[in-house]
């Protein structure tokens, strides 16, 4: 597991680059990430962010598209063109939550 | 007199019910199992319909042929399951008390999910075959189709059986040069995966196989809407792939009676602790087959090898004992690849599908990962044993949990 700095702080991620402590996500760090990823953070980013947050903090696993549809009120079009290519795992790193469950 | 209650009575929950209804003593527990159809579907049989191997009459029977005696057996749709009343209400009003519970409601295809799927293209140039209606309606179809561009696409994951696309594409190629007419259709593989299957090496085995037989992979498409007007897929980012024929794997979701009762996720599968099978918010309350949320594949066999850690879990729960956390995910395919071959994949939570030899370690007779004659006798002799020995209840020659023996990395 690699350390790496970012937005000035140092905080342990994955191959990939995904937090592996939810906790040491802060705003200034999700703007970091977004910037990796191409993204510039527009309040319907936040949005989607601050919905995905909650719902972890709530129950423990990370939102699916489909849940944040359904619970978030955010349209799956809206995530493909906020979060291009591969919404789900673009809008969890950027949320400073893990990698989602891959398919079996 | 305790109650056990067995919802749903396809592949787990007929396998539980048999496992059970011989060993429980019959003057303290009273098993009741409820299901709405009073046909047992042989699931897997349905890829082979579009092609005429097998009929409609192949893959049915009445599900009564395969209770035990002893067992009251209620045909009914469920209305609502109360959890923390310990009771279900059926839509003939009936309401049932439990102790313990077995939830095993399976999962179905939702087409509505889609936008534009169930418009004017619906069983006339688009047909799903996990249903033995829309398998039948696509044989009907082939028997006449004169060529084209025929697409294969999953729609989301997870879906039941994820090989089962893949062997309808392997299948079709076949099928195509048999007519004579495999140099007038193209074919196509349409996934929201990143290449043919989920883990990487089987992965690499399949997509090489796709390339081989000429059929083209379109991979990471998710499907955002169908235009049947225009004879498009098109994807939630823009993307658009056209097609003559549509084969589709609609977006699978468990019960509705799960979603109406507030126990399952946004797909209505259930949270579901992986390794005792115990439902992770009531501690009665046990889930099996293609209902649970667990991360392996949703498949006639997981259900049989979770059936042999649920049936020692229940007897275990009764007795207070702990329950042993002792299901790892194991999952085993046979994959028709068309021409009388097959290959065979055997994997779980951690180790996926390898390369070797099955059940015996370097004899077999079955090939993983490998495509061989007897791999697809295997699968064709499978239906024997499904409806002779597997709903019975009776044990196989293949253990519950992967064996790592026969694997080479």
């Amino acid at each position: 597991m690699a350390t790496k700095t970012i937005a000035g702080k140092s905080i342990e991620v994955d191959a990939e680059g995904f937090l592996l402590n939810p906790d040491d996500w802060n705003e200034a760090i999700a703007e970091a990430l977004a910037r990796e990823e191409g993204i510039e953070l527009t309040e319907e980013h936040w949005k989607v962010i601050r919905f995905m947050r909650q719902d972890f903090k709530e129950r423990g696993q990370i939102p699916t598209i489909r849940r944040i549809k359904n619970a978030g009120g955010i349209p799956v079009q809206d995530l493909y063109r906020l979060f291009p290519d591969g919404p789900a795992k673009k809008a969890a790193k950027i949320a400073g939550l893990g990698k989602p469950q891959g398919c079996v | 007199m305790k109650k056990l209650l067995i919802l749903g009575a396809g592949t787990a929950g007929t396998i539980m019910v048999n496992k059970l209804a011989p060993v429980l003593d019959k003057r303290e527990w009273q098993i009741t199992l409820v299901d709405q159809d009073e046909i047992h579907y042989y699931q897997p049989g349905f890829l082979f319909i579009p092609f005429g191997i097998y009929t409609r009459q192949d893959v049915i029977k009445p599900k009564r042929d395969f209770f035990p005696p002893g067992v009251e057996v209620i045909i009914s749709p469920i209305e609502l399951i109360e959890p923390d009343r310990n009771r279900v209400k059926l839509q003939n009003g009936k309401v049932l008390n439990y102790d313990i519970l077995i939830i095993a409601t399976g999962s179905h295809i939702h087409p509505e999910e889609t936008e534009g799927l169930l418009d004017g293209g619906w069983r006339q140039n688009i047909f799903d075959f996990y249903t033995v209606d829309g398998a039948c309606a696509l044989a009907q179809h082939l028997k006449y189709w004169e060529g084209g561009k025929l697409v294969m696409n999953v729609v989301e994951m997870p879906i039941k059986c994820p090989v089962a696309p893949l062997e309808f594409v392997f299948l079709a190629d076949w099928w195509f040069t048999e007519q004579g007419i495999r140099d007038k259709v193209e074919i196509e593989y349409v996934t929201p995966l990143p290449g043919a299957f989920t883990k990487p090496i089987a992965s690499k085995y399949l997509g090489n196989f796709l390339e081989k037989k000429n059929i083209r992979l379109v991979a990471e498409f998710n499907t955002g809407r169908v235009d049947s007007t225009r004879n498009k897929l098109i994807s939630w980012d823009g993307r658009e792939v056209d097609y003559d024929l549509l084969v589709i794997v609609p977006t699978i979701m468990g019960a509705d009676v799960i979603g109406r009762s507030g126990m399952g996720d946004d797909l209505n599968f259930i949270p579901t602790d992986p390794h005792t099978l115990q439902s992770k918010q009531w501690e009665n309350i046990f889930v099996i087959g293609d209902a649970t949320d667990v991360p392996t594949s949703k498949a006639g066999s997981v259900a049989h090898f979770e059936s042999e850690i649920l049936f020692e879990n229940i007897l275990r729960y009764i007795d207070g004992r702990p329950l042993l956390p002792d299901f790892d995910g194991h999952a085993n395919c046979f994959i028709e690849s068309g021409f009388g071959k097959g290959l065979l994949i055997d994997f779980n939570y951690t180790v996926e599908p390898l390369p070797g030899k099955f059940p015996l370690p370097g004899i077999g007779p079955y090939s993983l990962l490998e495509e061989t004659r007897m791999n697809h006798w295997g699968k064709m002799m499978f239906r024997w044993m499904y409806w002779n020995l597997l709903l019975k209840g009776a044990e196989l020659p293949i253990e519950a949990q992967m064996n790592m023996a026969g694997k080479r990395r």
